[in-house]
């Protein structure tokens, strides 16, 4: 059985090349660049722990794969290739070595082509949005991409960031919690699930979209699409080769389990539960 | 991919014998397959197993799904429609989707092994065109017929007849305990076309469903797999085109033997998905039951049992991998998969029985799966060669090897 890896970042990108038909329908000679990423999803059914020096949780020996977010922006980018809209799928992330089976996967459904930055080590411990919205955003104009599709958030942390700050940096428009997008000429059609409801935007390209949960429903890797996926590259990059700093300008003080569920009281009437919240200082 | 499994195995398969314990984990290629049918078999089958088993249902979406994902034709030439992988990855593929469903696993098994294997090894570029690419997707299965009411072990008594008429054969005779048959489109049927020659005088034939002179039973009301339909086929006068004959004259039970010593790797596969899954289920409520002041994990007695039966798992599951990684480097293989499939079967049925002992009164009704698989693991002791018959082909063998 292979040992299980550490994953905490991993994102993917579309590739795209410059449109010079800009204005003109997309077509397979405009590649467009999805973004995304990938966070570990530490699986529901294990228990999680602090460690005991509480400066994070443990991750050892606990299976690491895809951010279910993440999996659902590289399906939004295949399905995209196949509608022949985009020319090339690029599947990033960062972290140790290990992230390079999650590329793997991310190849398996339909990337095209993989790339690998490697953070190790302590600069893993503490890579957070910012510093991978700084490497996205370096990639992106390295690699000239026209669209980033990332997952909304990770699941492990929940930050709900990267995207955004990735889009700030490039001075890109942004589509969040997408849970619809259409390609229209130069523009993208994304609706956006928030708090009101539904709310359809047109951004221009190219953008930063954030995959919601009912973007679509990811595919399974098929047998012959992973044996193809063992023949396709994964490039390793270094953040310093992009110019980007990793160190982090925060500082964990400490992680705590939530407190134990305490038992309730059971009260009478209504006077007597203002009574008692008066009494603990609740109002 | 096969070159590249091979290369990786390099010196294991090479030398043959000792070498697999220097194989510290599965090729890359093989992990990722493995962990995509875990994936599938977690998401996908294992919370509608119990219902399909309640309904004697044919997941025939999941059948579609897993077409699509290559894995109802695993070993099948992808210039014929399949995933051009070798029989390793079916292995897994099938352990891990029986860890899911019984019923599913053994679908899968005999349109992999049992139906696509013969044709795939014995049919001509015709037969294979007509009667194997239309049965990759998942849109159809297909299924093997060679036991009868009269015959199962004892193969080579087969009483189905075939008489050639003009460019036609006719079948006639009834074929027993059919897996797949009521939800298949084609089978591999064996008829006698020369009695006299007793075994020597079978051949294999290749039938459309429905057709024209073919029947089916009622459906058998099984202890397990129930999610799989299993009956007999009767043959009245059926009428099929010259071409429809599987390999030569006669071939026909060198061709159910050779099916069969792959076969029965498919079934070990199933058995150990089946054993696995019961394994799970027990040291789950090893952790979570608690009796004497403490989970009952941390009981010698139930301790002993989960150590024995993962140890009876693990060695069936590396005899497994090894009759497989044999196959595919073509060297004989008989001994270790009739071996394999001995070890894995037994495993099924102590593992899932003593399941049932560590989940006590729970174990014994349908809230837990553990019941199910104690029903679904008996059968793998009996098809495609029952335990009797495994040691006889391992003590062949055997004595072969010490032949004075």
């Amino acid at each position: 059985m292979h040992r299980s890896s550490e994953v905490k970042h991993v994102a993917s990108y579309l590739n795209t090349r410059g449109c010079e038909c800009f204005g003109q329908p997309c077509e397979s000679h405009c590649p467009v660049l999805t973004d995304r990423t990938i966070h570990v999803q530490l699986k529901t059914f294990i228990k999680i722990r602090v460690k005991p020096d509480r400066t994070g949780v443990v991750t050892d020996g606990v299976k690491h794969s895809m951010n279910p977010f993440c999996e659902i922006a590289v399906e939004e980018a295949i399905k995209l290739k196949e509608k022949k809209l985009v020319k090339e799928v690029v599947a990033v992330s960062c972290g140790p070595q290990q992230v390079q089976e999650t590329i793997r996967t991310a190849l398996a459904m339909g990337a095209d082509r993989g790339i690998h930055v490697e953070v190790s080590g302590k600069d893993y411990e503490t890579l957070g949005p910012l510093q991978v919205s700084k490497i996205f955003a370096a990639l992106a104009k390295k690699e000239q991409a026209d669209l980033i599709i990332l997952g909304k958030q990770a699941i492990d942390d929940d930050c709900n960031q990267t995207g955004q700050m990735t889009a700030a940096l490039l001075d890109w428009p942004q589509g969040t919690f997408a849970s619809e997008m259409t390609l229209e000429a130069d523009k993208l059609k994304v609706v956006r699930e928030v708090d009101g409801g539904l709310e359809t935007i047109k951004i221009k390209l190219p953008a930063v979209v954030t995959a919601d949960l009912r973007l679509n429903t990811p595919r399974y890797a098929t047998l012959p699409n992973i044996m193809k996926a063992k023949k396709k590259k994964i490039a390793n990059v270094k953040p310093a080769d992009l110019g980007v700093d990793v160190c982090s300008r925060l500082e964990v003080l400490k992680v705590d389990e939530p407190p134990q569920r305490q038992a309730g009281v059971k009260v009478e009437t209504v006077d007597d539960l203002v009574g008692k919240l008066k009494e603990a200082g609740r109002v | 991919m096969h070159a590249l499994c091979i290369q990786t195995l390099g010196m294991a398969v090479g030398h043959g014998v000792r070498c697999l314990s220097q194989l510290a984990e599965l090729p890359e290629l093989h992990q990722m397959m493995r962990q995509t049918c875990r994936d599938y078999a977690q998401k996908e089958l294992a919370p509608i197993a119990a219902q399909l088993d309640k309904d004697h249902k044919f997941p025939a979406k999941q059948v579609k799904e897993l077409g699509a994902m290559g894995v109802m034709a695993v070993e099948v030439p992808e210039s014929l429609g399949g995933a051009g992988m070798d029989y390793l990855a079916y292995c897994l593929a099938v352990e891990e989707l029986s860890r899911g469903c019984a019923s599913t696993g053994v679908i899968v098994s005999v349109n992999n092994s049992l139906y696509l294997g013969p044709i795939l090894k014995f049919g001509t570029e015709e037969q294979k065109k007509q009667w194997i690419t239309p049965f990759t997707t998942g849109e159809r299965v297909g299924c093997f017929a060679l036991s009868e009411p009269g015959n199962g072990s004892d193969a080579g008594a087969a009483s189905t007849l075939a008489q050639q008429e003009g460019d036609e054969w006719v079948l006639s005779g009834t074929k027993a305990w059919i897996t797949n048959c009521w939800d298949a489109s084609a089978t591999v049927v064996f008829a006698t076309t020369d009695k006299s020659l007793k075994h020597k005088g079978i051949s294999a034939f290749l039938v459309p469903m429905p057709h024209p002179g073919l029947s089916l039973g009622k459906k058998e009301d099984k202890l397990g797999i129930r999610a799989s339909s299993t009956a007999n086929i009767i043959l009245e006068d059926c009428h099929i085109p010259l071409g429809n004959m599987l390999g030569e004259r006669g071939m026909g039970f060198k061709i159910a033997m050779q099916t069969l010593d792959s076969g029965r790797l498919g079934i070990a596969a199933q058995a150990l998905g089946i054993a696995q899954a019961a394994l799970d289920c027990a040291a789950d409520y090893a952790h979570k039951r608690t009796a004497f002041g403490a989970p009952i994990g941390k009981l010698q007695a139930i301790q002993f049992k989960l150590a024995d039966m993962a140890l009876a798992i693990e060695s069936a599951r590396l005899l497994t991998w090894r009759a497989a990684m044999l196959r595919d480097a073509k060297k004989p293989f008989t001994k270790e998969a009739a071996m394999a499939k001995l070890a894995a079967s037994e495993a099924a049925t102590f593992v899932s029985h003593q399941a049932i002992q560590v989940l006590g009164g729970m174990g014994y009704v349908t809230d837990m799966p553990a019941e199910r698989h104690y029903r679904d693991a008996r059968i793998t002791e009996i098809y495609e060669g029952t335990s009797e018959i495994q040691r006889l082909v391992i003590a062949n063998n055997i004595l072969k090897e010490y032949q004075q």
